[in-house]
Order: C-alpha cells, then structure tokens, then sequence
C-alpha cells in the first residue's frame, strides 16, 4: 500500500491538462461534478461520459492508476449499488426471497455507481495534474470577491496550504514510525479489539507528539520570515488565463446546459 | 570452515512506485555479502539508496527483483520475514522520533518485553544497554519528552541494543550528536562486535568512521553498489570516493594533494598513523639532490 499510488497524490507528467490554469482545473472540476449530479437524460450522461473521457486520456496518465485509487473502495461502490437496487420500490422484475429487484431500483442503483465514478475520476485528475500549491492559490483566487464581505479568504487559503503540506509530512511520519516501532516487535494485527488498540499506543503517541512539533517549528519558521495574517501578499507567480482554458470551462458549460 | 553470512544479496534491485511517474530506481543489481561477526560501513552520499538498502535486511522491504537472503532464509517468504526483527535490530536515522513511553525505562524494555523475556532479564538488558550508549541509571524513571536531543537518541539506541539480537544495523547513529557521545556508541558498537560477535552494520557518512571501526566497507552510488571491501584499499582511492559524492578521510586527501605538488608516497595511507610513516619513509628514501 505504501508503495502505491493513492487519492490525492500529485503525478508529475507534461500533459495539457498538467498546463492548464489551475482555477480553470478547478472551474471545470466543479462544473464536470455538478453536471454529473444533475445529468438524468441519456443524452446528457453520454456527453460528459464522453469528455470525463477525453479528460482522463488528455492527462497522458495510465488508466492503471486511476484504477489503483479505486481499489480501497470498491466494496463501498458495491454495497451502496446493492442498498440503492434494492430499497428502491418498483415493480419487481426478480424475486429473491424478501427482496425484489426492480427496473427502476437497477436504473437508480445504475445511476448512482456511475456518478462515484464520475466524482472520483475528476477528484483524480484534478489532484494528479495540480499540485497542492496550486490548487489553494487557484481557490484563493476564485474566492477572493468574498474578501469584500470581510471573509479572511487569504488566511483561509494558507491554512488549506498548511493542512495540504502536512498530508505528505504525516504520511512519512507514519510510515516511519510502523517500521520502527515493527522492528522492536510491535505487531499491530495481533490480538482482539482490546490489544489492538493496545498496539496502537507506540504508533500514535510518537506520531501526535512529532506532528505537533513539526507543526511548532513551521510556525516558527513562518514568523522569522515575516508572516502576518491579515497582511497583504503577493505571489512570484501570477496566474493566466490561456485560450485552452477559457475553451475547457466554455465546453463544461455546454456540456451542462445538454445535460439539464 | 563454513560460516554462514549474515546478508547475501544477488541481484537486489528496488523501483519505488513501479510504473508511475513517479517510479524511481533505488538499488539495482546488488551483489553483496556481509559476513556473520563483522563490523560492516555502508557509505554513500545522501540518496544513494542506503536506507533502502538496509530496509531488506529486516524484513521491512523486499527487493522488486533479485534474491536477498538473512542468516540463510530468503525474505520473500512472510514467515521468515516477520521473524526478522528478533535476530536483526534496526535503528533508524534519527531513532529519537519513535519514543513513547512515560519514562526512559518502559522505551527501553518495549523491545525486549516483545521478545516475550520475563521481568528480571528484562532489567538486566535495559540496564546493560543504558550503559553501553552511556547514560547513568538514574535516567531510567524520567519523562524521555524533558531529556535533550542527544540523549533521547541514545535512549532510542539502547531500545534496540537491549534486544540484544545477533546482528545490528544502524542508520547514521551518530548525526546530530556531539563528536564524544557519537564515538562512545560506535566504541559500544566495537566492544558488542568483538566481545559478543555480534554483526554490526553500520551507516555513515564519515570516512574517519570507517577506518576507525570497520572491517569491511561498501560504497553506493546512485543506487549501484562501485566498490567494496577492506577500508584500506577502498578509502585509498579518493577519485572514487569524490565520485560517489564522498569526502575522502584527510590522510587520503593529503597524499592526493602531496602528489599534486610533485611528491609521490609509496604506498597509500588511510590512517594518520600509517601517513606519517609513508612520509618519513618517503623523506628518507629520497637522495639529498632530489629534494
């Protein structure tokens, strides 16, 4: 699992959508969501199929990793596409005992296996072409108009910085501390409930206390360099709008009106 | 007489995340053999795949491709995997992080309570140990949270020192810590390999290191292993040290920079001892008109 490729992991690759401006990603990833929310017609579920597609292969990313992130949740996809089918009332196509399956229980349970899909891949290409910078400076950005109405939207977008940075930092950290505390014998698949949780004790008190003193020395190291909240900032990278991305964001909205 | 190695690895390759883009070779083609009761340096520059290296020798990691074998067993079975950790201790860079415990006391005797010891052995090794890092026992019932940087990482130490296993591998012990505590555990590592015959690995980036205490040495570049064998042929060929990114021990340097001024030694030092005899034996080996 350590070894693997997982939700929320950022894909270094030369691809168009890795150019694309990072509040146009997040723009689309957005619409796309919503589209596939909202989309009931088959018209419109086949058109966002269609460019979920063209968007997965515009990545040049392997299907094989987007399948990876699929692997922890499988059986969640499984059992809310058997609860839906079978709670949906309808006239019984199947009796199986006490259930019944219905053409509109299928066509719903259907329906809601395809849009996790759908969510999940466009969560995935947005985390595996942005980078975590980018993508909270692009919300930064988006949101900025609401700094009008005295919403701290800068501070906001630092502390969704902050709490991205720390995913890597926490994940390191953990897999630190399962191969040390391993190598002293702690064994955390061992015994009843009781004595697991028991086992965890070597795992988690290293892993608060180090997490909280990294966090302390960030916070340090920020001062030093003149960090204020509610100062005003400036970025060395400013972003742009490119043709490609006002298309992507045009063809999204197109794409929902078809579905509506 | 037929021992047996602690390590044996044939073609030891590991890829990190194999067929993203993010794949990075780490090891390839490893050929290394470690012998049982040997004081072993492992050198290298930062990233040049060492810890992973050292990873496979407990079990926690197995190679993508390739054999690796630990007192005999091969480590791509589970069961002889898990065992591991009782025959091979493993002290990572900067041990200090896996404290847990209350007092000093209870992190030292996790260990050795996980090899299943009663309660007197227990004692015995946590305070046998506390004396090899050289802490007092008066340390044993503090809080390890309220103990300085340098002496929570021998307390870490001597948490896996207590376990007393056959073989140990330790990842740059001596980082951070004040040039006398960093040699009073490498002399404790010396005194367990000559007194208990236990194996020692060890990590380093210091050459001086290597000529103290190891027997034998081993160098990683880039994740290939260029040279190994005993300290004194290795570390004499500061090209290839400064080519694996390492700085050559002074003696080494010194003869470097003397044959650069025209004065050739010869043999080739690697002790300040041995270098003060190649020049006194250089200086009266030259006629008085070719100085």
């Amino acid at each position: 699992m350590l070894n693997s490729v997982t939700m929320g992991q950022y894909l270094p690759v030369n691809s168009p959508v890795h150019k694309m401006d990072p509040r146009a990603k997040l723009m689309v990833t957005v619409l796309t969501a919503v589209t596939v929310l909202v989309a009931t017609n088959w018209m419109g579920i086949l058109t966002v199929s269609l460019w979920i597609g063209l968007v997965l292969a515009a990545t040049r990313i392997r299907l094989v990793l987007y399948w990876q992130i699929y692997k922890p949740l499988w059986l969640l996809l499984i059992t809310s596409f058997v609860f839906q089918v079978v709670f949906t009332p309808g006239e019984p196509l199947l009796l199986l005992g006490l259930l019944s399956l219905s053409k509109t229980g299928l066509v719903a349970g259907g329906r809601m296996l395809w849009q996790m899909i759908c969510l999940l891949l466009v969560a995935a290409v947005l985390t595996f072409s942005t980078t975590p910078i980018q993508l909270s400076t692009a919300l930064e950005r988006l949101l900025l108009p609401l700094g009008k109405l005295k919403i701290p939207v800068r501070e906001f977008a630092m502390a969704i910085n902050l709490a991205l940075r720390f995913v890597p930092t926490l994940f390191d950290e953990s897999r630190f501390l399962i191969a040390a505390q391993r190598s002293r014998g702690a064994d955390f698949t061992r015994g009843g409930v009781r004595q697991r949780a028991k086992g965890l004790i070597p795992f988690l008190i290293p892993l608060l206390t180090n997490i909280f003193r990294r966090a302390d020395e960030l916070a340090v190291a920020m001062e030093i360099r003149c960090y204020r909240a509610g100062a005003e900032r400036s970025t060395i990278n400013e972003l742009k709008f490119k043709l490609p991305d006002y298309l992507a964001v045009l063809a999204n909205l197109i794409i929902l009106i078809i579905a509506l | 007489m037929f021992c047996m190695p602690f390590v044996q690895t044939t073609k030891l390759t590991h890829i990190y995340f194999k067929g993203t883009p993010l794949e990075t070779v780490a090891l390839k083609d490893i050929d290394l053999e470690i012998p049982e009761g040997e004081f072993f340096a492992l050198v290298g520059a930062s990233g040049s795949g060492k810890s992973t290296l050292v990873q496979h020798f407990n079990g926690l990691l197995q190679p993508t491709s390739g054999r690796v074998s630990v007192f005999g067993d091969d480590i791509s079975t589970r069961i002889n995997r898990n065992s591991l950790w009782s025959k091979v201790g493993l002290v990572f860079q900067f041990p200090e992080r896996q404290i847990f415990s209350s007092s000093v006391y209870e992190d030292i005797a996790f260990g050795p309570r996980n090899l299943g010891l009663d309660e007197n052995e227990v004692k015995h090794r946590v305070e046998t140990a506390l004396k090899d890092v050289g802490l007092p026992a008066g340390i044993l019932q503090i809080d390890p949270a309220t103990l300085s940087g340098g002496i929570s990482r021998r307390v870490a130490i001597a948490g896996i020192l207590a376990m007393q296993t056959p073989a140990l591998v330790l990842d740059e012990p001596g980082a951070g810590l004040d040039p006398q505590a960093k040699k009073q555990i490498l002399l404790a590592l010396k005194r367990l390999q000559l007194e208990k015959g236990t194996t020692i690995v060890l990590i380093t980036h210091f050459l001086e290191d290597v000529v103290d205490f190891a027997g034998l040495v081993a160098v990683l570049k880039k994740g290939e292993l260029i040279a190994s064998g005993r300290p004194k042929q290795v570390l004499a060929q500061p090209e290839l040290l400064l080519g694996a990114g390492l700085e050559p021990p002074f003696p080494v340097a010194f003869t470097r920079k003397l044959s650069s001024k025209g004065v050739r030694l010869n043999s080739s030092p690697v002790t300040i001892d041995d270098l003060a005899r190649a020049i006194q034996r250089t200086y009266q080996n030259t006629g008085p008109g070719d100085r």
